[in-house]
């Protein structure tokens, strides 16, 4: 679960980690009345999930209440890349001497986190790493020692963090590597951190990804989920259950299990369709799943086709006919389907479906037959 | 031979209990796999279905010799009944609990890594299968017999595909190893598929991988220097956009990183034949193993 920057401040906040004063706004009034809190000069700053706020004109600096009147009603409603900026936060406007880069991020590769601590901060960090890669201190971070101050000055010599503040910098380190870890984050990011003309340093941005795993044991952070820049599709899968991302093609596609879902969409773009969804049923989906499924697939306009690609293992292809079955008398889907069953109760998931006669669903034997046929019917 | 799991087999579930624990459990049994006890805390004394149950993995591995262990219990759980096993002298965990928070894993990972002489198999995976011997998971057995491929996968009923398109042609497996889709599982690709290169019922050996990380690249790397039989892979997500979980917590592109795309080539690049449809890949199986 991706954080948006004020959320991300917040976590940082409650470990320690220095940030801004600011406030949170959902409406110009509301911005208004947290800028008159905070003073002036104020930043106003569009809470969107994507990079380059900056450069789309998201964030603005007001020097009075007119022109943070201004920025607020330009940015609320804004367009960003796609996004459409709901929320805003507001915070004091940092004087900043210099900016740099610091990290933490569950490498899989190496099985351990890695910290990343630079000078060159405040832009894109990949653009650093490619034109000087020497200017990131990196660090590999033992999860069952974990990491001490003696790391956190390793790093600041390292990247040539400035002498006057290695000791703000590594504290600031210590505090943010335990909001990752004790909050069970992927990432959190701080770019830029800053340091600021009286030699004080803070997190002036936060980029923070909890992992989905874990938040059943931080309730705080799962109510944060923020729901309102998620797709309603992928809303409506996730309070029934099911694994549902959203993708830009015409054919719904339903499996089971999460290695033959992706299989599924790329043997359909193969044969020349375009995949409007990804749905993992689960595994020993009973009747039930399968036809909540079927609603969360066709609650997408775009489809035309349905593909079913069940190899059933724990799931009986019985059940997975029966929901189907359902789901027919229930939502009278308008569009073809075209339905896949192997494995586990196929024989017996085939005759259900055969007796059923629904109209416009096709039975297919393989894989391969079944994305040409969903193809040939999504025209 | 095979690998893993075989005839010596002797099972502990950790979760036996549980409704789940209890079904894959008796399957296991039913297929010729010597379950011999189980583990939940709190109903030591009772049987499930004649197998004793235990309160701890130390007093169960004492009392019947049990090597393996499947685990089996909830997610909050799971990290801490790995170490158990590991810590009552088992030398195999497979872990089949879908969801457990990766810092979890992280943890484990590293410290079996240092105890050094526990193999984990998963988290979130199916298991293994060796067909004729053992069977430690859920993956349906009666889809395959016994014969001289090995397969590897993240997946598992991509798994399940993949071994039907062989079993149509003809093909047995030597073994069948699930190591799940999480960010940090126990077993990698090498480790599997060095003992593959080392089980002489093996002739050829499936790999199917999936977009995220980059432990497809690394088995190219490792293939190319040590692997002497032949390798077919297969990748699954060239469709997924960035930035998106597809369903396995690990099953992420982020930036360039771990695409489809990279990892194929990454694999052709080696010499390894790589099916772009799971046909595809018991068609290259026929033309290496003649059909």
């Amino acid at each position: 679960m991706d954080l948006l920057e004020y959320q991300g401040k917040q976590l940082f906040a409650r470990h320690g980690v220095p940030v801004p004063r600011g406030g949170y706004a959902a409406t110009v009034e509301e911005a208004l009345d947290v800028a008159d809190g905070i003073g002036y000069p104020v930043v106003v700053k569009a809470q969107v999930q994507i990079g380059g706020r900056g450069k789309a004109g998201g964030i603005k600096v007001a020097q009075d209440r007119d022109e943070a009147r201004e920025h607020c009603e330009a940015i609320l409603g804004m367009d960003i890349r796609g996004l459409t900026v709901h929320e805003l936060w507001l915070e004091e406007a940092s004087d900043i001497a210099s900016e740099y880069y610091a990290s933490f991020v569950f490498d899989r590769s190496a099985k351990a986190t890695l910290a990343m601590l630079s000078t060159k901060g405040g832009m894109d960090i990949e653009a650093v790493a490619e034109e000087d890669p020497t200017a990131i201190a990196k660090l590999h971070i033992d999860p069952l020692l974990g990491f001490q101050d003696f790391h956190a000055r390793r790093l600041c010599f390292e990247a040539g963090v400035d002498a006057d503040v290695v000791r703000g910098v590594t504290v600031l380190l210590g505090r943010l590597y335990e909001a990752y870890e004790q909050e069970e984050a992927m990432l959190v990011e701080v770019n830029p951190l800053i340091v600021t003309g009286d030699r004080q340093v803070a997190a002036l941005d936060a980029k923070v990804t909890l992992d989905d795993n874990a938040l059943f044991r931080h309730e705080e952070n799962a109510e944060m989920r923020n729901v309102s820049a998620e797709d309603p599709q992928e809303v409506m899968a996730k309070e029934r259950g099911l694994t549902y991302v959203k993708l830009d093609g015409d054919i719904g596609i339903l499996g089971n299990g999460a290695g033959l879902v992706m299989s599924t969409l790329d043997v359909v773009a193969q044969a020349g369709g375009a995949p409007a969804n990804f749905l993992d049923a689960g595994g020993g989906s009973k009747a039930e799943a399968i036809t909540s499924a079927v609603e969360v697939i066709l609650s997408d306009p775009k489809v035309k086709a349905v593909l079913f690609n069940i190899f059933g293992g724990i799931t009986r292809c019985d059940e997975v006919a029966r929901g189907l079955i359902t789901a027919f008398e229930q939502i009278k889907p308008t569009v073809p389907f075209v339905v896949r069953l192997d494995g586990t109760n196929d024989k017996e998931g085939r005759a259900l479906l055969a007796e059923a006669n629904l109209a416009n669903v096709h039975t297919v034997a393989t894989m391969d037959e079944a994305a040409s046929k969903v193809v040939e019917v999504a025209r | 031979m095979s690998i893993f799991v075989d005839s010596d087999t002797r099972l502990c579930v950790s979760g036996i209990t549980g409704r789940e624990g209890t079904f894959h459990a008796m399957n296991n049994r039913r297929y010729g796999t010597e379950v011999v006890a189980g583990v939940t805390p709190g109903k030591e004394g009772q049987d499930v279905e004649g197998v004793p149950v235990f309160n701890t993995f130390a007093k169960a591995v004492a009392e019947t010799g049990a090597n393996t262990a499947m685990v089996f219990v909830p997610p909050r759980f799971a990290a801490d009944s790995i170490l158990e096993a590991a810590d009552a002298g088992i030398s195999l965990v497979v872990c089949i609990t879908e969801g457990i928070p990766a810092h979890d894993e992280l943890r484990v990972y590293t410290h079996l890594q240092r105890s050094g002489d526990v193999r984990l198999v998963g988290p979130n995976c199916p298991g293994i299968l060796s067909p004729g011997k053992a069977n430690v998971g859920i993956i349906p057995a009666s889809f395959f017999k016994e014969g001289n491929v090995g397969v590897v996968s993240r997946s598992g009923t991509l798994t399940y595909q993949i071994g039907n398109e062989l079993a149509q042609r003809g093909f047995g497996n030597s073994s069948i190893v699930g190591i799940g889709g999480d960010p940090v599982p126990g077993s990698s690709f090498i480790d599997v598929i060095a003992e593959f290169e080392a089980d002489p019922q093996t002739e050829l050996i499936v790999m199917s991988g999936e977009i995220g990380g980059s432990a497809e690249e690394e088995a190219a790397e490792y293939i190319a220097a040590n692997v002497s039989k032949p390798v077919v892979g297969y990748i699954a997500g060239f469709t997924a956009p960035p930035g998106k979980t597809m369903g396995h917590a690990g099953a992420i592109v982020s930036g360039s990183q771990g695409t489809a795309v990279a990892k194929a080539e990454a694999l052709e690049a080696k010499g390894v034949r790589v099916g772009r449809t799971p046909t595809q890949v018991a068609d290259i199986a026929v033309e290496i193993l003649g059909g």
